[in-house]
């Protein structure tokens, strides 16, 4: 429970912020919380308040796993990259040849999701291929 | 002398006979309002929607089902008191309880090694090791990238992350 305590801002942040299917769930000396976050600006929010709790997150007792809602397939995405381009790939992993780029803040198409991991999209140029999912967002 | 006794014998068996007749007629009519009674207090109760009541002979059937153990004591305790209620016989059902929140889930080494791999490619200055599915972070980042980092790790179910890059 102590751990319940020392991240209730986060848990109420995310409560109050609208993430759905929240599961908070302690095992071993680690606190899990997961959910589906409406808004990319709610999954950082979120973490900010991790930082807060636990400065550059160095603590280890807690595995923060929000991802955005609202991805479907034949659905639109934004690139979130930091600034750069994202590689498109053959398949779904880094060893795989890059067969396109989308641009930052390009949008793309989402094909179908491979896995939590890797998406196949397609680009506004027609390339298709897999993109890691942690540099795509649902747009609205 | 013969014949007055046994003229009092049929009487006799006549009256017990008759009572009988008597007596089960009065509990058939019972075992109707007994039902009725039962219903109106069974439907007093939300949690008791699901309950279905029969009477025989003052005994009390209940069926049907319940979300849980105290609805369906509720609905025994409901009805017990009701008169002309011999007894309850309470074969309520009680709904499957829903399933135990099931364990964490958390990646196998194996995996996890292949997909931190794929993680830290954009984060040239940091290593990571995977034992026993905790990654174990290594070197240094910028704070700006940390939390992008963070995420992508996170998402990868481990069980813990330990985090020992400095922070630049």
């Amino acid at each position: 429970m102590a751990l319940q305590d020392k991240y209730k801002p986060l848990i109420d942040a995310a409560t109050a912020s609208g993430v759905t299917n929240l599961q908070v769930k302690e095992q071993d000396g680690v606190l899990y919380v997961n959910g589906n976050a409406p808004s990319g600006a709610v999954k950082d929010k979120l973490w900010n308040e991790y930082d807060k709790i636990d400065p550059n997150f160095t603590t280890g007792d807690l595995v923060l796993d929000v991802d955005v809602s609202g991805a479907v397939d034949g659905g639109k995405l934004k690139v979130i990259t930091e600034r750069s381009n994202l590689n498109i790939r053959k398949g779904p992993g880094t060893d795989q040849p890059i067969v396109g780029k989308a641009a930052h803040n390009e949008i793309v198409t989402l094909v179908s999701k491979t896995s939590d991991q890797w998406w196949l999209i397609r680009s506004v140029d027609g390339e298709e291929g897999y993109a890691y999912a942690q540099y795509l967002e649902p747009v609205k | 002398m013969k014949k007055q006794i046994f003229k009092l014998l049929l009487l006799c068996i006549s009256v017990a006979v008759m009572s009988t007749t008597i007596e089960s007629c009065k509990s058939k009519v019972k075992d109707e309002d007994v039902k009725t009674a039962a219903e109106t207090a069974l439907k007093a109760n939300p949690d008791l929607q699901g309950v279905t009541v029969s009477v025989t002979d003052g005994v009390a059937s209940l069926g049907g089902e319940v979300k849980d153990q105290s609805a369906k004591t509720a609905a025994e305790s409901a009805v017990k008191d009701i008169n002309g209620l011999k007894s309850v016989k309470n074969d309520i059902t009680v709904a499957a309880a829903p399933v135990p929140s099931a364990p964490v889930t958390i990646s196998g080494d194996d995996e996890l090694t292949k997909n931190v791999a794929d993680a830290i490619k954009d984060h040239s200055t940091v290593t990571a090791a995977v034992k026993d599915s905790v990654i174990t972070l290594t070197g240094t980042i910028k704070k700006t990238e940390l939390p992008k980092l963070m995420q992508k790790l996170h998402a990868l179910k481990p069980k813990k992350v330990d985090n020992k890059l400095t922070v630049k």
